[in-house]
C-alpha cells in the first residue's frame, strides 16, 4: 500500500501530541480524571491506528479522540452518580461490542467485564490494562456481572 | 503539560497488554553497550548497536506496520536471554524470529548461520557452501554485514578464509568481544 505521507511509527505521533493531549483533559476532567482518560484516548488511537489510510491532520484526529473520552467521562458521572463507587480513577476502556450492555456499571467493572467477556483477556492482562492487581481485576469483572445480573432481573 | 514517567509507563503496559502493538521495542543495556532491540508479534526482529531508534523505527514501521511503540515488556524475552548469555549461562537462543521481507537468499544464509554453535567460528567461503552457492561468499559477506538480529543470528562468529576477524557492521572491537566471551578467541 502507498501512502502520500507516510503513517509515522506510533511511537513519533504519541510523543509529538501526549503533552496537548493531557493538557486537554485536564482541562476538561481535572488532573486525576485526566490520567485515565489520556490511557484510554491513546489506547483508542492505537487501536485504530493500523487502519489508519493516511497521515494527514493527526492532531486533530487525537484531540477529537481526546474530546470524546473526556465527554464519555463526564456524561457517565452524571446520571449514575450513585453506582460511582470510590475506585473510579481506573481506566474504562470503551470498546464498542458490550458498551451499551455495561453503560450503567462503574468505570472499573465495566472495563474489566468488557476486557474480560468481549476481549477474552486474562485476568494478568487485564489488570496491566487497568493498573491494578489480577486478584482486583477479577474482583470488578465478577463484581460487574452480579450487578448487570441483579439489574437484568428487576 | 508533562505526561509523568508513571502515567507514561502504564500507557505502555496497557498497550502491550491489550495486544496493540505490533513492534515493541526498548534499549536494553549490556556489557557491549546499549542495544536497541525490537519485537513484533512474530518474534525478535531488531537488534541493533545504535540504540538511537529513529531510524529504525521507520524502517520497522515499513515492514510490519506502524503499531510500533516503546514497550519494556514486549522484549522481555529477548532481554532475559541476552542478560543470560552475557553472564554466561546461555549458548542457544530459544527465541522466535521475524524474518519477514528478507530476500530467500537471505534468509537461506540466517538460517546456516544460526547452526554455528556457540564457541565455534566457520568462514564466509563455508557458509556460502552450505547454502548450495559455493562462490557467493562476498554475498554472504553483505549478509552477514546488514544482519538485523546480531548476536542472537550470530554473525560474530564468521571470518575470513585465513582466520582474520575480517569485519563486524557492530565494530571488531565488539566482535573480539563475543568471541571472547564465547572462549572461541
Amino acid at each position: 500500500m502507498m501512502h502520500a505521507v507516510a503513517i509515522p511509527p506510533f511511537e513519533h505521533f504519541y510523543e509529538q501530541h501526549r503533552a496537548e493531549v493531557l493538557r486537554l483533559l485536564r482541562r476538561r476532567l481535572g488532573a486525576d480524571r485526566a490520567e485515565d482518560a489520556f490511557q484510554e484516548t491513546f489506547l483508542r488511537a492505537l487501536k485504530a491506528y493500523r487502519r489508519l489510510e493516511h497521515a494527514e491532520h493527526l492532531r486533530a484526529w487525537v484531540l477529537t479522540i481526546a474530546q470524546n473520552v473526556a465527554l464519555d467521562a463526564l456524561r457517565r458521572s452524571k446520571p449514575s452518580a450513585e453506582l460511582v463507587d470510590t475506585g473510579v480513577e481506573d481506566s474504562r476502556p470503551a470498546y464498542e461490542n458490550l458498551a451499551d450492555l455495561t453503560d450503567g456499571l462503574p468505570p472499573k467493572e465495566r472495563a474489566a467485564v468488557v476486557l474480560r467477556y468481549g476481549y477474552d483477556l486474562s485476568y494478568d492482562q487485564i489488570a496491566a490494562a487497568l493498573g491494578s492487581s489480577p486478584d482486583a481485576a477479577r474482583q470488578a469483572a465478577s463484581t460487574g456481572v452480579r450487578r448487570l445480573r441483579r439489574s437484568a432481573s428487576s | 503539560m508533562t505526561v509523568s514517567s508513571d502515567l507514561d509507563r502504564r500507557f505502555r503496559d496497557a498497550a502491550f497488554a491489550l495486544d496493540l502493538v505490533d513492534v515493541g521495542f526498548d534499549v536494553v543495556d549490556s556489557p557491549i553497550g546499549p542495544l536497541f532491540v525490537a519485537a513484533s508479534t512474530r518474534g525478535l526482529a531488531s537488534i541493533s548497536f545504535d540504540s538511537d531508534p529513529e531510524g529504525q523505527l521507520e524502517r520497522l514501521a515499513r515492514v510490519a506496520g506502524p503499531a510500533i511503540l516503546r514497550s519494556p515488556r514486549s522484549v522481555n524475552a529477548a532481554r532475559r536471554e541476552l542478560d543470560e548469555y552475557f553472564g554466561g549461562r546461555r549458548r542457544i537462543f530459544d527465541l522466535a524470529l521475524d524474518l519477514r521481507a528478507l530476500p530467500p537468499f537471505t534468509v537461506s544464509v540466517l538460517h546456516q548461520l544460526a547452526r554455528v554453535p556457540y564457541g565455534e567460528t566457520t568462514t564466509y567461503g563455508a557458509l556460502a557452501a552450505a547454502v548450495g552457492r559455493p562462490r557467493a561468499a562476498r554475498a554472504v559477506g553483505t549478509v552477514m554485514n546488514r544482519n538485523r538480529i546480531p548476536i542472537v543470528l550470530p554473525c560474530h562468529r564468521v571470518v575470513g578464509a585465513s582466520g582474520d576477524l575480517v569485519g563486524y557492521a557492530g565494530g571488531l572491537d565488539r566482535k573480539i568481544t563475543l568471541l571472547e566471551l564465547e572462549g572461541a578467541l
